[in-house]
């Protein structure tokens, strides 16, 4: 059953391509600060990822998520700095700024899922009007300009992204943990086996006693989770938020999944793959930083490239399934 | 050489035709010739060759060995439309229209009349004309999404007879149609038929086949082995060439439904589909729903086990059940098997594990799903109901039609229900697997459970039920049983004629 095939091992395959051609162009690339470096890149990203692997499995897509950790580090950040006068400058702040990003972006995702699946509109148009109001909101909370964390807290928070174990760091970590549970849930549990039910063919699914709507809200409602768990682990990083933060998150985590060999239209959920996927983009951009062969300004266009590659070489496996 | 024929007519004929897909040989030396004005029916069971024949004279494929002739000539198609052009058109099952697009733009879908601007009024008068022809009274102008799919069907054949088709070719034209619109159906292949052109006719209904077709050929794993002129054959030994041997007890014999209720239904209603309905089904009994389409049939069936919104009182062993949903259903010992195998029933890309305990995963483990009691599963379900899977990690949609109905079958049966619906039991599936499937049912009912089969099929309500209900315009109509469980009395139901049996 679990045998490898072309569709899994051909983004492997190129991600170990491209550490191998990392590793040539500048021994600099293979340096624990550097590995650290996009590993931790790669979480926000890869957080994002595994939520937005389930809901294109289930047949749906978000592309909220870029603004909404956005809006979600700006409430976060107003509630720790609106906390602080009373609660003092300890963890217990920052806890509360944790619990909003974390709990907001539940209801987020609650309210992508609920406006798709009980008011019956398509994905692509909710998600494209919530992206539009995370985006306005935050902007508007940030009064066009940046929202800053006090600096004493930012100091405290300062290690939940650059601390961790050794050279692994927390998002790191974080991302490896959550890696592992979505893998887990999508390939051994009813739930990722009835998301995969849903995606290939709802009506079958609701022809089977699957609660279609319900799964299909869990989906959001995860990826909103995971999307406040990135947020927690991305405020510490510079402390701050403003309208341009997660500019482009959904676009990329999207084409991770995409990348991974989850199909669009869904059905057949990889999260390994996402993961790949993942750090595929981040290791793009890495090295074409580190080495001056290309300039660091056409990353989006290989990036480009890459999802197009990607895309083609599932469809002529599909192709060759049909013969 | 075929009896009867003459190579050297225009239409197209297959001489000694062989097809290999790989190393396997799925038609042998096959002769076949169309006439012009004759209807030429091709039965067989699934995976006989009919499908292979008609890929290969439509131009979808090459045959590996022997000659498609056309004028007497051997020719080579490159493909469907090339063979298009040479006057032969295939009409599918699954129809090539686009939805949203008018009838008249779809009749000339790819070769639209006019320069740098589209001449719609032309469009819409030759579209006319052609419709005038076929005696419809389709609209050139109606979208095709609002078209019923007999309207649709024939778009279809008015776009065929516009390519100038001299060969039609019809695969189960019948199978989407209910009984009023197959009777249009045979106005219209009649109509064709005085024009000239010559019909390949592909069917499982050998009841249509003995009233239309001028020329028989049966065909069984992929050779002709019976070929006959319209009155040679009746329907069982058109069955028997099919299968092989004589299918003298194809329905399996009644059983004895005990006196107790599994099964009580009252005042059940489904707004704007189903009125008012009430019934009861008997332990161990097999319970016929006979109804045109579209007498809510379906929608009642749907409507008992929560996948519609309905009102009324429902007893299962005389207790009154509350089901809102398809797990109410399951908890009260319900299950139903849906007539939409492709669309509602299998997913067809995912793997026969995955489907056959899609609707009871619980069973399979608390939080990981136990990957080997699901293959247990398939393996008990496999023998039970003999599946016939090449290979185990198959896909469902690789499976031939029969071999799904089984999987769904045993997919509907693993809640262990006692009641059971079954929608359509045997559409699109072959001969042999037919007589397997209403033996699975009547064994079903021997083990005292109750079966409710609703069908289309007449022969196979009477043929399979200890009584029947029929429907009509969402309401009992009547029910018939022992001997006046005829096709006539049936019929009169259905259609609201006076003379009801009692």
């Amino acid at each position: 059953m679990s045998k490898p095939d072309l569709h899994t091992l051909g983004p492997l395959v190129a991600l170990i391509a491209l550490i191998v051609l990392g590793a040539l162009l500048n021994p600099a690339f293979l340096a624990p600060g550097n590995i650290t470096n996009v590993l931790a890149r790669s979480a926000f990203i890869g957080l994002i990822a595994v939520g937005m692997t389930f809901v294109i499995t289930a047949g749906g897509l978000d592309l909220s998520v870029g603004s909404m950790a956005a809006f979600l580090a700006g409430i976060a950040i107003i509630a720790m700095n609106a906390a602080l006068p009373g609660m003092g400058e300890n963890w217990g702040t920052i806890l509360v700024g944790m619990g909003v990003a974390v709990l907001g972006g539940l209801v987020a995702g609650y309210l992508n899922g609920a406006l798709i699946t009980k008011a019956r509109i398509e994905p692509f148009i909710v998600t494209l009007g919530t992206m539009g109001i995370f985006r306005s909101l935050v902007t508007w909370l940030a009064d066009g300009g940046t929202l800053s964390l006090d600096y004493g807290l930012r100091t405290l928070y300062r290690p939940v992204y650059y601390g961790g174990i050794g050279w692994i760091t927390w998002p790191i970590i974080t991302f490896a943990l959550v890696a592992f549970a979505g893998e887990w849930i999508m390939q051994h549990s009813r739930f990722g086996r009835h998301v995969e039910a849903i995606g290939s063919n709802d009506r079958v699914a609701r022809y089977s006693a699957i609660d279609v709507n319900r799964i299909r809200l869990m989906t959001y409602m995860l990826l909103g989770l995971l999307v406040g768990v990135a947020t927690v682990l991305y405020v510490p990083r510079l402390g701050s938020a403003s309208g341009s933060t997660g500019v482009l998150w959904e676009l990329e985590a999207i084409a991770a999944v995409i990348i991974g060999g989850t199909a669009l239209k869904g059905g057949t959920g990889r999260v390994w793959g996402t993961v790949v996927g993942v750090l595929i983009l981040s290791l793009i951009d890495n090295i074409l930083n580190l080495a001056d062969l290309v300039s660091p300004y056409l990353n989006g266009a290989i990036q480009g490239v890459i999802i197009v590659l990607a895309v083609i070489l599932q469809r002529e496996k599909r192709t060759a399934e049909e013969r | 050489m075929v009896p009867g024929s003459n190579w050297a007519n225009d239409d197209p004929a297959l001489q000694d035709v062989s097809k290999s897909f790989g190393p396997i040989e799925v038609l042998h030396n096959v002769d076949l010739a169309l006439e012009p004005g004759e209807v030429h029916a091709l039965i067989g069971e699934n995976g006989a060759g009919k499908s292979t024949i008609m890929k290969i004279l439509g131009g979808f494929l090459d045959p590996t060995g022997g000659h498609v002739l056309l004028n007497g000539q051997p020719v080579a198609f490159g493909s469907g439309p090339e063979a298009e052009a040479a006057g032969i058109v295939v009409i599918h099952q699954e129809f090539n229209l686009a939805p949203d697009l008018s009838v008249a733009a779809n009749m000339f879908l790819g070769r639209e009349i006019g320069g740098w601007r589209l001449d719609h009024a032309a469009m819409r008068k030759q579209t006319a004309a052609l419709l005038e022809r076929l005696h419809s009274p389709i609209a050139p102008e109606a979208r095709i999404r609002e078209l019923s799919v007999p309207d649709r069907q024939m778009v279809e054949i008015g776009k065929a007879l516009s390519r100038n088709a001299r060969v039609l070719i019809m695969d189960e034209p019948s199978a989407v149609l209910t009984h009023r619109e197959v009777g249009t159906l045979y106005e219209q292949i009649d109509r064709l038929r005085a024009e000239g052109v010559a019909i390949l006719y592909c069917s499982h209904r050998l009841d249509e086949v003995a009233h239309l077709a001028d020329r028989i050929t049966v065909l069984r794993d992929g050779s002709v082995v019976r070929r006959a002129m319209r009155g040679e054959l009746d329907e069982d030994s058109m069955a028997a060439a099919m299968v092989g041997r004589e299918l003298q007890d194809f329905y399996p014999p009644k059983g004895q439904p005990s006196d107790e209720s599994a099964l009580e239904v009252s005042g059940l209603s489904i707004p704007g589909k189903v009125r008012d309905v009430g019934f009861t089904l008997r332990k161990g009994e097999v319970l016929g729903i006979a109804g045109l389409v579209g007498s809510g049939r379906t929608e009642l069936a749907e409507g008992l086990v929560g996948l519609r919104a309905a009102s009324g009182e429902i007893r299962v062993n005389g207790q009154p059940v509350a089901i809102n949903n398809l797990r109410d259903a399951f908890a009260s010992g319900l299950a139903y098997l849906t007539e939409d195998r492709k669309e509602a029933g299998l997913l067809l890309d995912k793997g026969l594990r995955e489907n056959l305990t899609l609707a009871t995963l619980e069973r399979f483990g608390r939080f990981r799903l136990d990957t080997a009691a699901e293959d247990a599963a398939l393996d008990k379900a496999t023998g039970d109901f003999d599946i016939r899977a090449p290979r185990r990690d198959m896909v469902a949609g690789k499976l031939s039609g029969g071999n799904q109905q089984k999987l769904l079958l045993a997919k509907t049966m693993l809640p262990d229900p006692q009641i059971i619906i079954i929608d359509e039991p045997t559409r699109g599936i072959d001969v042999g697997t037919k007589s397997q499937i209403y033996a699975f049912i009547r064994n079903l009912s021997a083990e005292g459970r109750s079966v409710i089969v609703i069908s289309s099929e007449m022969t196979e309500v009477i043929g399979l039920s200890d009584r029947v209900l029929v429907m009509r315009e969402g309401r009992l109509a009547g029910q018939v049983e022992g001997d006046s469980m005829t096709e006539d009395n049936i019929v009169r139901l259905a259609m609201g004629v006076s003379g009801e049996a009692a």
